[in-house]
């Protein structure tokens, strides 16, 4: 009894965190079982299992260019807001400048800030100026919002950065753009790499500021949250759920391709 | 929350068959051994010899897989950490960094709820016998190596434990501060009388600070004894090299002379303490301490053990000494440490030279140990 | 934020500033915020001082503050309940992530790495199939209720879905990883020995995490309970599907406002008001749990 104790008292928390992940993931399961449910308008109810969905995911009208559009959004948005995060993440990382505390709450106020507010605040400014919201405007949106997340990631990289490893490439002959080039980029590289998925996460799942922003333009999660009155279609689950395997498959891979280049090294 | 009364515990320290093992490695190996109360006790032993595992299952934070841990007549070994008689000084300090300089050496008072006015009385004088007075409101990152190190010791001592474990606490000072705090460690626990358990690395250290030294190799102990006892009479090959340096030289026992043991050492016989033997049988390491040696050059006039035919293969001057490799003509080289303490000329390499020593200052090991065992 | 540091992150010191390169770094990025950022906050804070004109759509700058008033005093209830399921669903996520990233932190071992990427791996699922799915696992024909029912825990009458409770549970659920990241980060700092010194000191378990764990916790304990705020005071995707009309919360008032009613200054005003509570409250916050640096 006393042994049963102690193994409980060890590893409550252990079960308790078991406990919590499978709680974590039930919608996800939910979403991915209900993927393969043979569903004819609404997906509520199980009817049976087909790969149907499966193999014809963008049968649902309208769903692959929501899918699309939220692509295109998303790769744009990403790769504009990547590069002005970095290089506001290098200023911040590297330099004492006048100004610092300035910049530093000027990118924590988007992230303190609701997205509706946010959403709001552009769609009020677009009214004014009489540009019409369209995939443009989501765009610019979007970049908005997740430059600050980009930097909050890159500035971690690019402060842990060892400053000597700079001074030798120098030493060994390299000038300014080549040490940039072959020490300091590699090195940062996994950091961009990490706030560019982060980026792309943050604008593919975004729904409140593209509601507001995008006009009359279809992305993913503005289809589900339309269709979701009537029942969304069994494919939205589809490709939520490839998502889902995507995106794991990324990271995992990407962990991977680290931890074996540390055991190289 | 009221005094537990298994913090008040009081006696020796006794480990009994204590083993640690991880599937079929064991990190400390049916250890035994008793530490006298009030007496600083040296653990030494290279890196993974077992020490700070063996130091850190007495503090509570690891469980032993057999064996028995007592403070006097109290049996500590299943109690968790916070109901010991122990306190222990990490290697890293671990300072709380939330906490002021008071605040930390006050916490293990605060939980067995001492006043706060005796609190506050204890913590000052601990204070002041580290000669810190003026941190008591600095965070730990406000202080240098030095005073987090004397903090440590003082919030551990500020407890008045039976036993006090301190896991190698110096290693992260520089030359100059160790051996300052290496003395000023001696004096506190001379002071305070509290047993000091002190796990180290550092021979020189350990000689230095303990009253009784247990060197430790492999989980197990090689010897136990006061530094003189272990320095002048090493009963293994490990204990010879890890303390000190030592020459072995491989021989033959050929009889004895009073209380002289006689061993044939390539031809020419040395006359060996036999209260400083521990060969069994008929071979025999000869152990002479290089600082033992005289070193002449070839024909002066010698006395005591001598060691003719060698040739000078290397000279250091270091200052206060040089030292010498003297290449034998059994091959093996042999190294002496000569003082700088007279006109004679320092020895040129390829000098013939004849080695003496007094024959009290020869220790023996039994033949088969490992010659290069415990060398670094 | 500082929360998000790893404890193998060390921070060098930064070089003096000798030349116009930090700020050739920094226009691009911050014009952008400027722009999109900053000036579309003034904009709406222009709007919330208008009228309605003469056509649908178009709006006159009257400064009529008291647009604030009338807002504010026709939606005071969902403003209420806002900050009030936001309070809660941040106190229910801090609950239950706590000790998950505890476990992580300290008692996972060689698995650290693959739970940190389990923690974050349902939110590669829309958020909204993700509250959907709760819907429907919480709904009328899902598991839970007929479960719930058979046991008679609950009446035929009472429904899961349609409730605060979901809301609330709802809003939780979909910010732990918010909550999860930086109490991780901060904990994995915490040098273990520290807790062992602690129980060398007498402490026990619970005093040690009471005196030592906790406090040195609460850098991620501020920016995690902040990121999770925040976002959930201003939430109406969750109230939308998993509550009913009588859930609303702000920003479905809001939303309403800018979309269906076409009210553009008093949704400005409610948006504003919002903006300006969530910022002092933020200041307040972190002004008494002394967490200096945010970013």
């Amino acid at each position: 009894m006393k042994n049963l104790t102690k193994w409980l008292s060890k590893n409550l928390i252990r079960i308790y965190a078991f406990f919590a992940f499978t709680y974590l993931f039930i919608p996800v399961l939910y979403t991915f079982v209900f993927s393969f449910n043979d569903s004819r308008k609404t997906n509520l109810i199980w009817k049976g299992f087909t790969l149907d969905k499966w193999k014809n995911p963008c049968g649902a009208p309208d769903i692959c260019s929501a899918l699309g559009n939220s692509f295109i959004i998303g790769f744009t948005a990403t790769a504009i807001s990547t590069v002005l995060g970095t290089l506001i993440a290098f200023a911040l990382g590297r330099y004492r400048f006048k100004g610092r505390s300035a910049t530093n709450l000027l990118i924590f106020l988007p992230m303190a800030t609701p997205e509706i507010v946010l959403g709001a605040s552009l769609l009020t400014m677009f009214v004014n100026l009489g540009i019409n919201t369209s995939i443009l405007t989501a765009i610019i949106a979007h970049v908005m919002f997740c430059i600050s997340f980009v930097v909050v990631t890159v500035k971690a990289r690019v402060a842990s950065l060892d400053p000597r490893l700079e001074q030798a490439a120098m030493d060994l002959y390299a000038n300014e753009w080549q040490t940039f080039r072959r020490v300091t980029l590699p090195l940062v590289a996994p950091g961009i790499a990490a706030a560019a998925l982060l980026a792309f996460s943050l604008s593919f799942d975004d729904f409140i500021i593209t509601n507001f922003t995008a006009g009359t333009v279809n992305t993913f999660p503005r289809f589900v949250y339309v269709s979701a009155g009537r029942g969304i279609p069994a494919q939205a689950n589809v490709i939520g759920s490839a998502m889902f395997f995507l995106a794991l498959f990324i990271v995992v891979a990407a962990q991977i391709v680290s931890s074996r280049r540390k055991a190289k090294i | 929350m009221a005094v537990d009364a298994s913090t008040s515990a009081r006696g020796d320290l006794i480990l009994k068959n204590l083993t640690k093992s991880y599937g079929d490695f064991s990190a400390v190996d049916d250890l035994s051994l008793v530490v006298p109360k009030g007496s600083f006790f040296a653990l030494l032993g290279p890196s993974g010899c077992g020490k700070t595992t063996t130091l850190r299952m007495v503090a509570g934070l690891e469980e032993p897989t057999s064996g028995s841990i007592f403070v006097g007549e109290t049996d500590i070994t299943d109690m968790k950490p916070y109901r010991r008689p122990v306190n222990t000084v990490f290697q890293n300090y671990a300072l709380f960094p939330h906490l002021t300089i008071f605040e930390n050496i006050a916490f293990g008072l605060r939980r067995r709820g001492i006043t706060e006015a005796e609190v506050k009385t204890a913590v000052d004088k601990v204070l002041n016998l580290i000669e810190l007075p003026q941190l008591a409101t600095r965070k730990p990152n406000q202080l240098s190596g030095g005073q987090q190190q004397r903090i440590a010791v003082a919030r551990a001592i500020v407890n008045r434990p039976a036993l006090l474990l301190l896991d190698e606490p110096l290693g992260a000072l520089d030359l100059k501060l160790r051996r300052q705090m290496q003395i000023e460690l001696k004096w506190i626990q001379t002071e305070i009388g509290i047993t000091f358990v002190h796990v180290t690395h550092d021979q020189e250290e350990a000689m230095t600070m303990a009253d009784t030294i247990a060197v430790m190799n492999k989980g197990k102990i090689e010897q136990m004894g006061t530094p003189e006892e272990l320095y002048d009479s090493p009963k293994t090959a490990f204990v010879a090299n890890f303390l000190g340096q030592s020459n072995l030289i491989p021989g033959e026992v050929s009889g004895s002379d009073g209380d002289n043991l006689i061993v044939d050492l390539f031809g020419t016989k040395v006359a060996v303490p036999k209260a400083r033997s521990s060969a069994r049988g008929n071979s025999a390491l000869v152990g002479v301490r290089p600082e033992k040696f005289r070193i002449a050059a070839e024909g002066k006039s010698t006395h005591g053990n001598v060691l003719t035919g060698g040739v000078v293969s290397d000279v250091s001057y270091i200052g206060v000494s040089t030292q010498y490799q003297v290449e034998m003509p059994w091959g093996k080289e042999v190294m002496v440490f000569e003082q700088n303490d007279d006109e004679e000329e320092m020895l040129r390499k390829g000098a013939k030279v004849v080695l003496s020593w007094e024959p009290i200052f020869t220790f023996a090991l039994d033949g088969s140990e490992n010659v290069s065992a415990g060398s670094h | 934020m500082a929360a998000f540091k790893g404890a193998s992150a060390k921070v060098f010191g930064l070089k003096d500033n000798k030349s116009a390169l930090p700020y050739l770094l920094l226009i691009p990025g911050l014009l952008w915020l400027a722009i999109f950022f900053i000036v579309p906050i003034f904009s709406l804070g222009q709007m919330s001082t208008k009228v309605p004109g003469a056509d649908i759509g178009e709006f006159v700058q009257e400064y009529r503050f008291s647009n604030y008033i009338d807002a504010f005093n026709s939606s005071k209830e969902q403003f209420l309940r806002s900050f009030l399921y936001g309070l809660l669903a941040t106190i229910i996520a801090l609950a239950i992530a706590y000790p998950l990233a505890y476990a992580i932190a300290f008692k996972s071992g060689k698995w650290k790495n693959i739970l940190l990427v389990l923690v974050v791996a349902p939110f590669f699922v829309s958020f909204l199939l993700r509250t959907i799915a709760w819907k429907q696992i919480l709904g009328e024909e899902g598991p839970v209720v007929s479960v719930l029912r058979t046991l008679n825990i609950i009446s035929v009458n009472t429904s899961i879905t349609s409730s605060a409770f979901a809301v609330v549970t709802g809003l939780a659920y979909n910010f732990l990883p918010f909550m999860t990241l930086p109490l991780y980060a901060s904990l994995e700092r915490i040098d273990p020995r520290t807790l062992e010194a602690a129980g060398d000191l007498y402490a026990n378990g619970f005093t040690t995490f009471r005196k030592v764990t906790l406090p040195l916790s609460m850098p991620g304990v501020v920016a995690g309970t902040l990121l999770t705020f925040i976002p959930a005071a201003g939430d109406y995707i969750n109230a939308t599907i998993l509550g009913s009309p009588s859930n609303k919360m702000l920003g479905n008032v809001i939303e309403a406002r800018f979309f269906k009613i076409v009210d553009y200054p008093a949704a400005a005003a409610l948006s504003f008001t919002l903006m300006a509570a969530i910022l002092i409250l933020i200041t307040i916050y972190t002004k008494r749990t002394g967490t200096e640096e945010l970013v």
